[in-house]
C-alpha cells in the first residue's frame, strides 16, 4: 500500500528533474507568499485600530468572529462561484481566510500594550516614529510572530486545498491529479518537497528573525 | 554644572471627573532654580497625580505649569523618575538611556551611566540588573533628558533600607554634581529632612500645602 522512504526519495528527485514539481511548488510558493504578505499588512493594521478604538472593535468584532469560525471552503467556494477559476480568486480566498486570525492577534497584542511605556513616553515627549519604533513595536512582535508562524501553517494548508478545488497548478492541483491515478508514491514526493520547503521557511527565515528580534529575553 | 530650572506651577482646577471633588482648587507651588523639594503628605493625596501633571502626563487641569517662564508644554521635558524603573525590556541600559532623545550619543549615554555608576553594566538588559541598579539607571535616563530639572516619584520605593540609604547618597552628589532644580516625592520625612531644602506636605481635598524646612542650602 505504502511505497517505502527509497521510493518516495527516488520518485522526488524524479519530480524535480523530469516532472513539473519545480514549477508547482514555484506557483504554490507565489500564491502564499502574495496570500501571506496582504493578510499580514490588511490584518496588522485593521488589527491595531480594532485595539486601540473601542468603537472600531464594536463595530468590527462580530465580523472578526464570523470570519474566524466560517469554513475555509466556503469562502473559496463563493468566491470562485462569484469571481471565476481565477488566480485573484484563489489569493483572495487565502487571504480572507487568515485576516480574521491576524486580526484578533494583533488585536489581544495591542490591548495588552503597557500603560507605563505609554506614561513614559508621553513623559519624555517621544517624537511618533520613535514612539513606534521603540514603544510599540517591540511590544507588538511577539503577536507579529506568533500570526505570521501560526497564519503561515493555515495558509500553507487551506493554499493547497484551494489549488484542488479550482486551479491550473501548483502542489494541490497536481496532488489532486496524482490522486486520480492512485499514485501514492508521487503524492508523497510532492508532500515531501513541501514539507522541505516548510522547514526551510521556519529555520532559516522565521526562527532567525525570532531570535534577532527576541534576544533580549535569551540574554 | 547644569543650570537649575525655575518651575512654576498655578493649577486653578484639577478634577479626576466631572463628579469627583476638586483635587487640586487654586493650588501654587514655586521651585527656585537649583531648589530641592521634597514632596510628602499621605498616600492617594495627589503627590504623584502633580508630578504627572508637571511632566506633561496629565493634562486634563486648568492653570498654568511653566519651566523658566515657559509653558511646561513647550518647555523641554522634564528629567521624570518613576516609582518602578520602567527601563524597556527590550533595550540594553545604554540603549535605554540613548532612545529617549535622537541627540543622545553614545558617549553622551555612558557619561550619564558614568554618573550613576553603571558603567560596567552598559550592555546589560534591564532583567539582568538588580532593583538598585535598575533604580540608577532610571536616574541615569532622567539626566539624559533633562538636566535641569528632575522629577522623582519615589524613586527608592520597595529598596531594602541599605540599598535606600546607598541610593540616597548618590542621588545627593547627583544633585550637588548638576544643581538640577528637583522635586522628589516621598513617604519617608528622614529622607525629606536629608535630599531636600523645603519639605512640601500635601493634605486634605482640595491639596493645600504645608512648607516646613529641610536640610539647609549648600
Amino acid at each position: 500500500m505504502f511505497p517505502t522512504p527509497i521510493a518516495v526519495s527516488v520518485e522526488l528527485v524524479h519530480q524535480f528533474t523530469d516532472g513539473k514539481l519545480i514549477v508547482d511548488l514555484g506557483k504554490t510558493l507565489a500564491r502564499v507568499a502574495i496570500a501571506f504578505t496582504v493578510a499580514m499588512a490588511l490584518g496588522t493594521a485593521i488589527g491595531m485600530a480594532l485595539g486601540r478604538s473601542t468603537i472600531a472593535d464594536r463595530l468590527f468584532s462580530t465580523w472578526v468572529v464570523i470570519g474566524l469560525n466560517v469554513p475555509a471552503i466556503v469562502i473559496a467556494i463563493i468566491l470562485y462561484i462569484s469571481l471565476g477559476l481565477t488566480e485573484f480568486a484563489l489569493v483572495l480566498a487565502v487571504v480572507l481566510n487568515k485576516l480574521p486570525l491576524v486580526i484578533t492577534t494583533v488585536r489581544e497584542g495591542v490591548r495588552s500594550f503597557s500603560a507605563d511605556f505609554r506614561d513614559l513616553a508621553t513623559a519624555f515627549r517621544l517624537p511618533f516614529a520613535r514612539r513606534l519604533r521603540l514603544i510599540v513595536v517591540p511590544q507588538l512582535l511577539p503577536y507579529l510572530l506568533a500570526a505570521a508562524r501560526t497564519g503561515l501553517s493555515l495558509i500553507w494548508k487551506i493554499v493547497l486545498v484551494f489549488e484542488v478545488l479550482g486551479s491550473d497548478g501548483g502542489v494541490g492541483f497536481r496532488i489532486a491529479v496524482f490522486f486520480q491515478f492512485f499514485d501514492v508514491t508521487a503524492i508523497l514526493a510532492y508532500t515531501t518537497a513541501f514539507i522541505l520547503i516548510v522547514f526551510a521557511f521556519e529555520y532559516l527565515l522565521l526562527r532567525p528573525i525570532e531570535g534577532r528580534v527576541l534576544r533580549w529575553r535569551a540574554a | 554644572m547644569a543650570r537649575g530650572l525655575d518651575l512654576k506651577i498655578d493649577i486653578a482646577l484639577k478634577r479626576f471627573d466631572a463628579n469627583s471633588p476638586p483635587l487640586f482648587d487654586n493650588f501654587r507651588l514655586t521651585l527656585a532654580p537649583g531648589s530641592v523639594v521634597a514632596l510628602t503628605g499621605p498616600s492617594g493625596v495627589g503627590k504623584s497625580t502633580l508630578l504627572r501633571l508637571i511632566g506633561g502626563i496629565d493634562r486634563d487641569f486648568s492653570g498654568t505649569i511653566t519651566i523658566d517662564g515657559r509653558p511646561a508644554s513647550e518647555a523641554p521635558p522634564p528629567g521624570f523618575v518613576f516609582q518602578d524603573p520602567r527601563l524597556l525590556p527590550w533595550l540594553t541600559a545604554l540603549d535605554n538611556i540613548r532612545a529617549m532623545r535622537a541627540e543622545t550619543t553614545r558617549e553622551a549615554a555612558l557619561a550619564h551611566l558614568k554618573t550613576v555608576g553603571l558603567v560596567d553594566a552598559a550592555a546589560l538588559y534591564p532583567h539582568q540588573l538588580s532593583g538598585g541598579m535598575q533604580r540608577r539607571a532610571g536616574l541615569a535616563r532622567a539626566l539624559s533628558v533633562n538636566r535641569g530639572l528632575l522629577l522623582l516619584d519615589e524613586p527608592f520605593v520597595s529598596l531594602d533600607p541599605a540599598l535606600v540609604a546607598e541610593m540616597e547618597a548618590l542621588l545627593g552628589e547627583v544633585l550637588a554634581h548638576t544643581g538640577a532644580t528637583t522635586l522628589i516625592v516621598t513617604h519617608d520625612l528622614a529622607q525629606a529632612d536629608l535630599l531636600a531644602q523645603r519639605v512640601v506636605t500635601l493634605t486634605g481635598r482640595p491639596v493645600q500645602a504645608r512648607e516646613g524646612a529641610g536640610r539647609p542650602a549648600p
